[in-house]
């Protein structure tokens, strides 16, 4: 399977002792935007993963430690943060300008 | 064949809702997508529930085909326009399997719901119901598709063509970073493989690179066009959309889809891995 599980939610299952978890949500104006595309992209620049942002704007990638870059786009706008992740839970926002 | 054939843009789609004789068809693998509005019209193929066999890890074989499409209302003359979520890779994977089973005229729509939806476009939520079809589907052509067995024999004499990102390529991640690492294969990649990632040859929004950049894309990075080709990814959609740029954008030939993809090749026993 390579369809994305449902965003955001519990992390009941998950065993953070193994994975680096990398989530959080897109905003705009203040507001979360549902529906927005969020890609991961590695050190070089390139594409590892994408999803679409839940109802509630939030949306959570599968990695590896090291450095990561979100990347947003929906019709609102685009945003764009980098982070350097670790095992375990790292939580961040995006903001559409 | 050439890009007109088998590409439609998301404006020709609009144009051409409610048309007899074309049929619109999302494939995704969680359908809340298509439940949750999709272009109107369209009816929905379920990339798990629908296009896999239920017990062996296959595609359906023959009469199982020609029950779905029949069940979904698709006749051999109808024109099919693929689309769906994940940059188009499963309708992608899709437009391999009709062309397996020898569909005429099959498209895929550039850009696919994403391209869709960051237009704006209008998306319904309206039952869809169209009259059952005697569809007849012809026998597998397997030239388009390759086995393990191929994969290894092509080590160091065809083109491997790995489109994972490159961390799943070096190893680093076993599988797309929107799933979970957990996986029981060995992490790495087919020896003499070269790593072209699918998303190189698609545009942020989701459409494909034009024909000049893709034929650029494949030459700087070692394609050789003398040799038959096989693509791989982690379960075969991906690679599909690879097949899809190298065998019907760019018309090159004897390009084979590798489905069984990593997820077979990672777990065979006693196979050289290179990381």
């Amino acid at each position: 399977m390579c369809g994305a599980p449902k965003q955001g939610g519990s992390l009941a299952g998950i065993d953070l002792s193994t994975q680096t978890v990398i989530q959080g949500s897109v905003w705009h104006d203040g507001a979360p935007v549902a529906g927005a595309y969020v890609r991961l992209l590695d050190g070089t620049d390139e594409f590892t993963a994408e999803v679409v942002t839940s109802p509630e704007g939030e949306f959570r990638f599968f990695a590896a430690p090291g450095e990561w870059k979100l990347r947003a786009l929906a019709p609102a706008g685009k945003g764009q943060r980098v982070l350097e992740a670790e095992t375990g839970l790292n939580e961040t926002t995006v903001v559409l300008e | 064949m050439s890009r007109n054939d088998v590409l439609v843009t998301v404006d020709w789609v609009q144009e051409n809702l409610g048309q007899p004789g074309i049929v619109f068809v999302e494939v995704d693998e969680d359908t809340s997508a298509y439940d949750g509005g999709h272009i109107e019209g369209a009816v929905k193929l379920d990339w798990k529930k629908d296009l896999q066999d239920p017990l062996r890890r296959d595609y359906l074989d023959k009469t199982a085909f020609e029950a779905l499409l029949s069940s979904r209302g698709i006749a051999n003359d109808d024109t099919v326009v693929l689309y769906g979520g994940n940059n188009n890779w499963f309708a992608a994977y899709a437009y391999w399997y009709f062309k397996i089973y020898g569909h005429g005229d099959v498209k895929l729509m550039d850009g696919g719901r994403k391209k869709w939806e960051l237009d704006g476009r209008p998306l319904s939520k309206d039952a869809v119901d169209r009259p059952a079809t005697q569809y007849s589907a012809s026998e597998p052509d397997l030239s388009i598709r390759a086995f393990r067995d191929e994969v290894v024999a092509a080590i160091g004499s065809k083109n491997l063509v790995d489109v994972r990102s490159p961390d799943e390529f070096s190893g680093k991640i076993l599988a797309p970073a929107h799933l979970p690492q957990e996986q029981s294969q060995r992490a790495g990649h087919v020896p003499t493989a070269i790593n072209i990632p699918w998303s190189k040859a698609a545009n942020e929004d989701g459409t494909f690179k034009s024909d000049e950049q893709l034929a650029a894309l494949y030459g700087e990075q070692g394609f050789d066009d003398s040799k038959e080709t096989i693509a791989y990814c982690r379960i075969g959609e991906r690679s599909s959309h690879t097949w899809f740029v190298l065998s019907e954008l760019l018309g090159k030939k004897n390009v084979k889809n590798y489905d069984g993809s990593w997820v077979e090749y990672g777990s065979l026993v006693g196979v050289p891995i290179e990381k």
